[in-house]
């Protein structure tokens, strides 16, 4: 279980002092996804990275299966936003993929099933031999996907990891997602600016105000877990929930322009 | 057909002023500047076998021998104060003031520490063009993009792995840049150290040359060190082509995105 509690970051330069995140508690419970969504500048990637451990938090605790995170924990897995800065270009497909594994010890033979397999769960298995920049946007994407998948995380967080594809290949990877996330059974938390995809991909969605941020609301998402882009898109319960979420956005802009 | 254009470019100036400097200096009666017929004559009798060995090998083996230090020293300096803050708040002052002297000057100076042989010409060359090669490194390792630490860090890329599979390739065309700028300075100042103090050498030769009035040997021992600058700055780029077609390969996919 992955628990946020309480959860403060105050940025401070010189005298001047930037409360990104107020107080944010949240829990996210193993096997489930979770998408988080807020009015853009909510400072979710503030919050994506003190979930990471990339980032300490002013005051509040984030716990992974009860123990607090100090630093990245071993069995998380990171996807970001910006998979062209995300992917090292002096490596090849099948090297970025790798690395992790071989920092973690992983044998020689059980890396090679790991990459092969993650590879090909992306629909990428013919690019093993490619550079990253040789590769469109969307495969790119997909390559930083197979890394995280090929590193076999019990936690996945995804940093709006679709904000730069264009939207059909969107489309593609929110399938994928879905798709690994009821094959690997891995927790997953979903970052996003984009309200339909929150529904779309969640089975919870978590609410974010402008910062200073709090959580704002939350809802399950009651949809069937077989979803596809148009029966699924077009089901009354799917507006009905989407427009929830939009509300709820939208106050949190007005509450933050008061 | 391209690369044959392109070779003909290349080489079409350097024989329209070979053949008007042969031109303009056959019927020449000056003593100190003798037909280029002359010196050709002179550099074949001149830069025989045995010369190359005795002179010309030095030359090559000092240089080889300053550059491969001052690249070792200044990269690894380099990384260490790219990395850490208060190490290069200490050093960067001490270090633009040393870059600031000109390298010649300090010959006689190691001559009354390091003898005239060797290893003072070594290392005039090192001290000489170690700056670019520091400097770059140095600048080339800040530059290290958040992101790929970012993804370095939450994948478990730690240790010594950090800095040879990210840090160091991220730094690699910067690198080699400075790199790039060492090895014209190391000629000259190959050059310089012997023309100092020498008992072989390339530029103990035309100085020799110079003082016993051999003219169209001395003539023909400056086309020889053209033609050394010119084969090696050659060898460099085409080492440097072959180790960072990734960011030849990189560049290209941005501008085209772009």
């Amino acid at each position: 279980m992955l628990e946020v509690k309480g959860l403060r970051k105050v940025y401070s330069s010189g005298s001047r002092e930037v409360e990104a995140l107020r107080d944010l508690t949240f829990t996210v419970d193993n096997g489930d996804l979770v998408c988080l969504v807020g009015p853009s500048g909510c400072g979710k990637t503030t919050l994506l990275r003190c979930i990471s451990g990339l980032l300490t938090p002013t005051s509040g605790s984030v716990r992974v299966n009860g123990d607090a995170v100090t630093g990245p924990p071993p069995g998380m897995a990171v996807v970001f936003q910006e998979y062209g800065r995300s992917l090292f270009p002096w490596m090849s497909v099948r090297d970025n993929v790798e690395l992790p594994l071989k920092q973690k010890k992983v044998d020689r033979a059980r890396r090679r099933e790991l990459v092969d397999t993650a590879l090909d769960a992306v629909g990428l298995s013919g690019t093993a031999s490619a550079y990253p920049w040789q590769l469109s946007g969307g495969m790119q994407q997909r390559v930083a996907i197979a890394r995280a998948v090929a590193y076999e995380p019990e936690t996945l967080l995804m940093d709006e990891p679709f904000a730069a594809v264009d939207a059909q290949t969107r489309a593609d990877l929110e399938d994928l997602v879905r798709s690994l996330w009821q094959r690997l059974k891995v927790t997953v938390l979903f970052v996003t600016h984009d309200i339909d995809e929150a529904v779309y991909l969640g089975r919870r969605v978590v609410m974010l105000s402008s910062s200073p941020t709090v959580v704002q609301d939350e809802l399950v998402v009651d949809l069937p877990a077989e979803r596809d882009q148009l029966n699924t898109r077009a089901d009354p319960r799917f507006v009905e929930l989407r427009t929830r979420v939009y509300e709820q956005i939208q106050k949190a802009k007005k509450a933050a322009v008061r | 057909m391209d690369i044959l254009k392109k070779a003909g470019l290349a080489i079409a100036l350097p024989i329209v002023l070979f053949a008007g400097w042969f031109w303009l200096s056959d019927g020449s009666e000056n003593f100190y500047s003798p037909p280029l017929r002359t010196i050709l004559t002179a550099f074949g009798d001149t830069w025989t076998l045995e010369r190359l060995r005795t002179d010309v090998a030095p030359s090559l083996l000092r240089l080889l021998a300053g550059f491969l230090l001052a690249a070792l020293i200044g990269i690894g300096l380099g990384v260490a104060i790219g990395l850490n803050r208060r190490l290069r708040a200490v050093l960067e002052p001490v270090l633009e003031f040393f870059r600031a002297i000109p390298p010649p000057v300090l010959v006689p100076v190691i001559m009354l520490f390091a003898g005239i042989g060797d290893g003072m010409k070594v290392i005039v060359i090192v001290f000489g063009c170690i700056w670019p090669i520091l400097l770059n490194t140095v600048e080339g390792v800040r530059a290290t993009d958040s992101v790929v630490l970012d993804t370095a860090r939450a994948y478990g890329v730690t240790g010594p792995a950090r800095l040879t599979r990210v840090i160091l390739p991220s730094a690699s065309p910067q690198i080699a840049a400075g790199l790039r700028q060492a090895l014209s300075i190391a000629i000259i100042l190959m050059v310089i150290s012997e023309m100092f103090a020498s008992s072989n050498g390339l530029g103990f030769t035309i100085v020799q040359f110079q003082r016993s009035f051999a003219i169209p040997e001395m003539w023909s021992g400056i086309i020889l060190l053209g033609l050394l600058g010119f084969a090696l700055s050659l060898l460099f780029r085409l080492a440097e082509r072959w180790a960072l077609r990734w960011y030849e390969g990189l560049r290209a996919a941005q501008r085209r995105a772009g």
